[in-house]
């Protein structure tokens, strides 16, 4: 794991996130073999690489979907999804898991949007059951929320009534209600019709201005090189390149991400 | 040659109000059977779906053996079996209704188990991977995301086995049980009228079960419009 | 004497004479699946017919059949026939009976697997100079046979689970013998449990085989 430096936060203070040497087995098949990655607050992160190279294995171990075999996640130096005890590491309870992931927003590529509720209730349900927040106060947020996706028409929509790309947008809305320190997209437009993906993309890159802290997966090369900071190639479970996206996607040091590079720009 | 009308005619003022008095007996069994299936099939569900395997094995083995018996069996087992097997109980609780109802709720629980599991198992897995994202519990998960959507997937089966339960209370009649068929029986041999009363008592059992297959019809097409 | 002596004891003469009913269990079972296979197919077509009168017909008889209990229906074919004038025997009446009840059940698998074959399956039929029967034979038969095959499989198991209340009109079958080997030993609970499991064996794997079969029906799919 030497080979690759993580680069280390520049700003001083802690890192937002920080993972530790990350191992994830399903079965015999390693899907992620030794991943070392720190996000400083307000970071724009994408994630690119070929499909199987674990990128998205990567983001739903982050949010404990999917529980590490080995290595460590800490966000703000606290350890997530286990504790340290006097026999080593356990895993958490779901209800503590609950409480952890409350700071973790996940935007996934097929949306998930719950059919059974309006897009206002799709975005308030978790800041009510979850934060505690009265059915005003989560209204008037989630309000706000859908009209910065550019929703704020379609409150009482619901998602079978709304466009795939308006849907990832209340889903969107929905994670930010939450206020979560750090965002993960799962590959949020590769389930759109190519007309869908712009207005998606355009609320991401409005976030980004705004200062989250955001970690992408995605498949779109122009897009990661206008918003992040850092582009990481991912390879075979690893990270094997990572660095500003003008270095990583332009004058990429390893032939395994030209390769990569050329081949998704041919498509 | 046979005359129903002229026999309705002359013997329908004895025999409806009797009839129908039993078929609350029916209706009773009925409804006391389906919640006892229901609450059955809500446990049996879980423990279908359950994380123990030894749980797992044993709801499994549950609903096969429930399912796969002929419910006069299933009655005739419930009813005669238990007292024999553990003679040093109290059996005098035990009438035939307790019977009956037991017997139609474990069939019941084992049909409604396998309409529940369907039910949660078709929602797609995001739904529960959205809910916790969120930081919702488990539980919460179940209670606000899961059950609703379940709960619209399954109430056209459930009015199904509804309307298949209350048709099968006159099995019932066979273990002795005191409802509809079995005063039809003792009616009809006693008038010597067997095809005017068991055709009228065709007609009593239909005019309870139309308006529930009606209704399910109406849920079926309202869950095929809005999908 | 407790439960496991009986059984230890009278276990295999219970057995073997249950057994003896397996023979006319079965032969209620596929008589009355074949009259309604056969009879089935007539209400769905009825119920799939250009003439309205033809389609109120079989959608009455549909509802009454599924509306009233089979038990009902077969007191009123063993007992009341003969006050019409006919009287079946014990055996006639259950194969009556549950083949009526059956074919409005299977009626309506005949008419969702007809209906699940995409029109264009035909006029591409057509197109390529098939005739309509040709067409019927090669390409919409074998489709729908395959779509209706694990319901009518599944049918087929609440058929034979059926034929355990054709004692009610005399039929001497498994029940039946289980009924009379009761009044002549009391040891309802080894004999009752006995007969279950005769059922078991058979209902259980026909159930694990139409899974089977609608798993593999919507992988083809």
């Amino acid at each position: 794991m030497g080979m690759v430096k993580a680069t280390k936060g520049a700003a001083n203070g802690t890192p937002l996130l920080r993972i530790e040497n990350l191992h994830k087995k399903f079965g015999e098949l390693e899907v992620l073999t030794g991943v070392s990655l720190e996000v400083r607050r307000g970071e724009k992160i994408s994630i690119i690489g070929p499909s199987g190279s674990g990128k998205t294995t990567l983001l739903r171990c982050i949010n404990y979907l999917e529980k590490p075999t080995s290595g460590h996640i800490y966000i703000e130096d606290k350890l997530i999804g286990e504790k340290q005890t006097d026999g080593g590491y356990v895993h958490l309870s779901d209800r503590e898991l609950a409480n952890e992931r409350q700071e973790i927003g996940f935007v996934f590529q097929r949306f998930n949007l719950f059919p059974h509720l309006t897009a206002l209730g799709n975005v308030t349900i978790a800041p009510q059951k979850v934060l505690g927040l009265s059915r005003e106060e989560a209204e008037q947020r989630g309000r706000k929320m859908l009209e910065k996706v550019g929703l704020g028409h379609k409150i009482g929509e619901y998602p079978e009534r709304l466009s795939g790309g308006q849907q990832q947008r209340v889903a969107i809305a929905r994670v930010l209600a939450m206020q979560p320190k750090l965002m993960l997209f799962d590959e949020a437009t590769s389930a759109l019709d190519p007309e869908l993906i712009g207005e998606v993309l355009r609320v991401m890159r409005q976030l980004a201005e705004e200062g989250s802290t955001m970690v992408i997966v995605t498949h779109e090369i122009q897009f990661a090189g206008e918003v992040s900071d850092r582009v990481v190639f991912m390879d075979e479970g690893r990270i094997v390149e990572q660095g500003r996206p003008r270095e990583v996607l332009f004058k990429p040091r390893l032939p395994r991400t030209r390769e990569f590079l050329k081949h998704i720009q041919e498509r | 040659m046979l005359e129903l009308p002229e026999i309705y005619a002359d013997n329908i003022h004895r025999w409806l109000p009797e009839l129908l008095y039993y078929s609350m007996t029916t209706v009773k069994i009925a409804i006391v059977s389906f919640v006892l299936a229901v609450a059955i099939g809500i446990v049996f569900a879980l423990w279908r779906t359950s994380r123990f395997p030894l749980l797992r094995a044993f709801a499994t083995a549950y609903i096969e053996a429930a399912r796969g018996l002929p419910i006069v069996v299933l009655l005739y087992i419930v009813y005669f079996v238990p007292p024999q097997l553990f003679p040093d109980l109290n059996w005098q609780w035990f009438n035939d209704f307790a019977g009956a109802v037991v017997g139609l709720g474990l069939h019941g629980g084992a049909i409604l188990a396998e309409v529940f599991r369907s039910g949660i198992e078709a929602l797609h897995k995001g739904q529960r991977e959205a809910a916790i994202s969120l930081g919702m519990t488990p539980a919460q998960s179940m209670t606000y995301i899961i059950m609703p959507q379940a709960a619209r997937i399954v109430l056209p089966p459930v009015g199904n086995y509804a309307i298949g339960l209350l048709k099968d209370t006159s099995l019932c009649s066979l273990i002795g049980v005191n409802e509809l068929m079995n005063d039809a029986k003792s009616i009809a041999f006693a008038d010597y009228q067997p095809m005017a009363v068991f055709v009228l008592v065709a007609a009593i059992y239909f005019v309870m079960s139309y308006p529930l297959s009606v209704a399910v019809r109406y849920m079926e097409r309202r869950m095929n419009v809005s999908r | 004497m407790g439960f496991w002596q009986i059984l230890e004891v009278r276990g295999w003469y219970f057995l073997t004479t249950l057994l003896g009913g397996w023979p006319e269990t079965i032969s209620v079972a596929t008589g009355a699946l074949a009259f309604a296979l056969v009879f089935g197919l007539v209400i769905a077509l009825l119920r799939l017919s250009r003439w309205r009168i033809l389609r109120i017909l079989a959608i009455s008889y549909i509802e009454f059949f599924r509306g009233t209990p089979a038990l009902v229906q077969l007191f009123v074919i063993y007992f009341g026939f003969p006050d019409a004038g006919y009287q079946p025997s014990p055996f006639q009446a259950a194969i009556i009976g549950l083949g009526l009840n059956g074919s409005a059940y299977l009626s309506e698998i005949y008419r969702a697997g007809i209906e699940s074959i995409h029109r264009g399956q035909m006029e591409a039929a057509l197109s390529l100079g098939l005739t309509p029967l040709r067409a019927m034979q090669y390409i919409v038969l074998p489709q729908a046979l395959r779509t209706m095959l694990p319901p009518i499989t599944n049918f087929a198991i609440v058929l034979l689970k059926d034929t355990a209340i054709v004692f009610a009109v005399g039929v001497v079958e498994i029940m039946a013998l289980a009924r009379n080997l009761v009044t002549e030993t009391l040891q309802s609970a080894a004999v009752y449990l006995i007969a279950g499991a005769l059922y078991l064996c058979v209902t259980i794997p026909m159930a694990r085989l139409a899974a089977r079969l609608e798993r593999q029906r919507q992988a083809w799919q």
